[in-house]
């Protein structure tokens, strides 16, 4: 076996463990999206009410800018006390890496918008909640996608190294390559889960371009 | 309608930027504030609209105080235009205009009338713009949306802080004679900030002149130029642009003060000799008591003999003004006038000076060359 050539055992390897393969890829989008919809979910409205209430804006990116810092590997086994080993250990690491871009592009977004723009808003009689809904997030949409296609990106890297507590996806295959030494293997979980992440960021690409304010 | 008694601003660091304010706009009338930068025009403005609110004093509309409306409420029944325009540029020109009608839930019918009415007050082709994102318009466009969704919702009140500011004077020009069109068809109340007096002058119903936060002087252009209250109103107005301007000059200061006149009775020979001793080719003619007869000229006295009187050389004046009369008649009247001089009389008819080509001429260029001198 040692002999074959590595398409060979990839061929061989797939013809064997393609069932595998696709519920392991199936555990890492949702691995991904499940992760990124609690960020997108927490990260917005965060960045909405740092933009509101000014002095929160440094200590919250700082916390979300130190979580981005703690390597993928050690962050994960920090969550372990809290969630215990598997998928929802994976997915807090994950949210938790998400976050800063999300914020800090939703941060961004609303902070671009012109301020003769907010003042004429203001001034023409529309309230905080408008002037949000109408004006600073239509406007800040596609910078905010933005920053979930960089986090989508990123996610999916690191979605792989869940596999090392037991959170499941292309990781497992990589995982196993490594510690059995099969080179196969490894591209068998390296290889999509970079193909994956093409295809998130050329989705999320035409996301955020349909998102542009129009004008 | 908006009044203010006794309004003060004062910021967090301490600085009073607006000083006891007091004066009231009439219904339908555009009030323009002026003054140099910092002191206090914006301020004013927006403490009308709570976009800033006042620290002291009291800030009514038409009897209520704004302090006890709802800001938002407030703001809807007042129009609002600022030099950097800020449409939303993600809507349309329609949506732009059609925002606050739609928020006040107006019939989605009536809104479309309201935007194409609209659209063609401010001089915008609906067809052509309607659907068009402002950065697809050039400033001055913009800045007719601007108006245009300022008026969008019928408001009593428009506050324009410098809205023409930022457009080259051919546009700027275009766009104040449209709100001056405009006005005159609506009959709005407008509180204009400039410091472009020129653009006061020409769109003020009346002017208020600001320093340092306090208000120095509110009146009406005329009396602003012809009576200013106060030397720094004087200086800013500036006493040249008195004088630029010949509309505002009063031919008391442009005449000359003694002309040289002389009774009916008198000789040809001596108004020759009279003429060379005051160094002038015309005598006017006067009465006893100074009134104005008629008058003669070096020419007409060539040609008769010494001893003929004045009376019957003299000819009729065709051109008087009066002395209320200004630089601008002057010029209107010199060139039709075939001595080129014109006798001004008092309002019992009685001589008290004359303009001629010379002094007219002189005058406007003295103003030019301290004007420079100012300048430089
Ligand atoms: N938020 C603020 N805090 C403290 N001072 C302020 C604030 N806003 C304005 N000022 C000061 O208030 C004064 C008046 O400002 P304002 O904007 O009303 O002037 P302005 O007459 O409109 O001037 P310009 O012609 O330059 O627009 C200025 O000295 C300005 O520095
Ligand atoms: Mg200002």
């Amino acid at each position: 076996m040692r002999s074959e050539p590595l398409w060979a055992q990839i061929v061989q390897q797939l013809n064997m463990r393609w069932p595998d393969l696709l519920q392991a890829l199936l555990q890492h989008v949702q691995l991904v999206i499940v992760s990124m919809l609690i960020a997108a979910a927490v990260g917005i409205p965060l960045g909405v009410l740092i933009t509101r209430a000014r002095s929160l804006e440094a200590p919250v990116l700082g916390v979300a800018g130190i979580l981005q810092t703690i390597p993928s590997l050690a962050l994960l086994g920090f969550m372990i006390p809290l969630f215990g080993i598997g998928i929802k250990t994976a997915i807090a690491a994950l949210f938790l890496y998400s976050l800063l871009p999300i914020i800090r592009n939703t941060v961004t977004g609303i902070n671009n918008v012109d301020a003769a723009t907010l003042e004429a808003a203001r001034g023409m009689g529309m309230t905080d909640s408008q002037i949000l809904l109408k004006v600073q997030f239509p406007l800040a949409l596609n910078v905010i996608m933005a920053g979930i296609r960089t986090a989508t990106v990123i996610n999916v890297g690191t979605a792989t190294l869940a596999a090392f507590i037991g959170g499941g996806g292309l990781g497992d295959f990589i995982f196993i390559g490594i510690s059995r030494n099969i080179d196969a293997l490894v591209l068998i979980g390296a290889v999509p889960a970079a193909l994956l992440a093409l295809l998130f960021d050329r989705l999320l690409g035409i996301l955020e371009k349909a998102t542009a304010p129009a004008g | 309608m908006i009044k203010f008694d006794n309004v003060s601003k004062r910021y967090g660091n301490g600085s009073v930027v607006v000083k006891s304010l007091n004066f009231e706009t009439q219904e339908g009338e555009l009030l323009v504030l002026i003054g140099p930068s910092g002191c206090g025009k914006t301020t004013t403005m927006k403490m009308i609209n709570r976009l800033v609110p006042h620290s002291e004093g009291r800030i009514t509309i038409g009897g209520k105080d704004v302090g006890s409306l709802d800001p938002v409420l407030l703001r809807r029944g007042i129009g609002y235009v600022i030099q950097q325009i800020g449409l939303f540029p993600h809507y349309t020109i329609e949506e732009n205009i059609a925002l606050i009608p739609r928020l006040n839930k107006w019939e989605e019918r009536a809104v479309k009338e309201r935007v194409r009415h609209l659209m063609d007050v401010v001089g915008l082709n609906p067809e052509a713009f309607a659907g068009r994102y402002p950065r697809e318009l050039s400033g001055g466009q913009q800045q007719r949306v601007g108006v245009a969704r300022a008026l969008a919702a019928n408001p009593d009140i428009i506050l324009m802080d410098e809205p023409f500011g930022a457009l080259d004077p051919l546009t700027r020009e275009q766009l104040q004679d449209e709100l001056l069109r405009i006005q005159s068809e609506m009959h709005k109340t407008v509180v204009f900030v400039t410091h472009d007096i020129d653009e006061a002058l020409k769109l003020g119903d009346r002017i208020g002149v600001m320093r340092d936060g306090a208000l120095l002087q509110l009146d009406t252009p005329d009396r602003l130029l012809t009576n200013p209250a106060h030397g720094f109103v004087e200086e800013f107005i500036g006493k040249k642009r008195i004088y630029q301007n010949p509309d505002y000059v009063p031919i008391t200061d442009i005449m000359r003060d003694h002309p040289a006149t002389t009774q009916p009775y008198r000789t040809a020979g001596m108004a020759v000799s009279f003429m060379r001793k005051h160094k002038t080719d015309t005598l006017i003619i006067t009465d006893g008591g100074g009134g104005l007869l008629g008058i003669v000229s070096a020419y007409d006295l060539h040609s008769v003999g010494g001893d003929e009187t004045l009376a019957r050389i003299m000819k009729p004046v065709a051109s008087v003004l009066a002395d209320t009369a200004t630089a601008k008649d002057a010029l209107k009247m010199i060139g039709k006038t075939p001595l080129g001089v014109i006798p001004v009389v008092d309002g019992g008819g009685k001589v008290v000076g004359v303009v001629t080509r010379g002094s007219l001429l002189s005058f406007f260029a003295n103003q030019w060359s301290e004007e420079d001198s100012i300048e430089k």
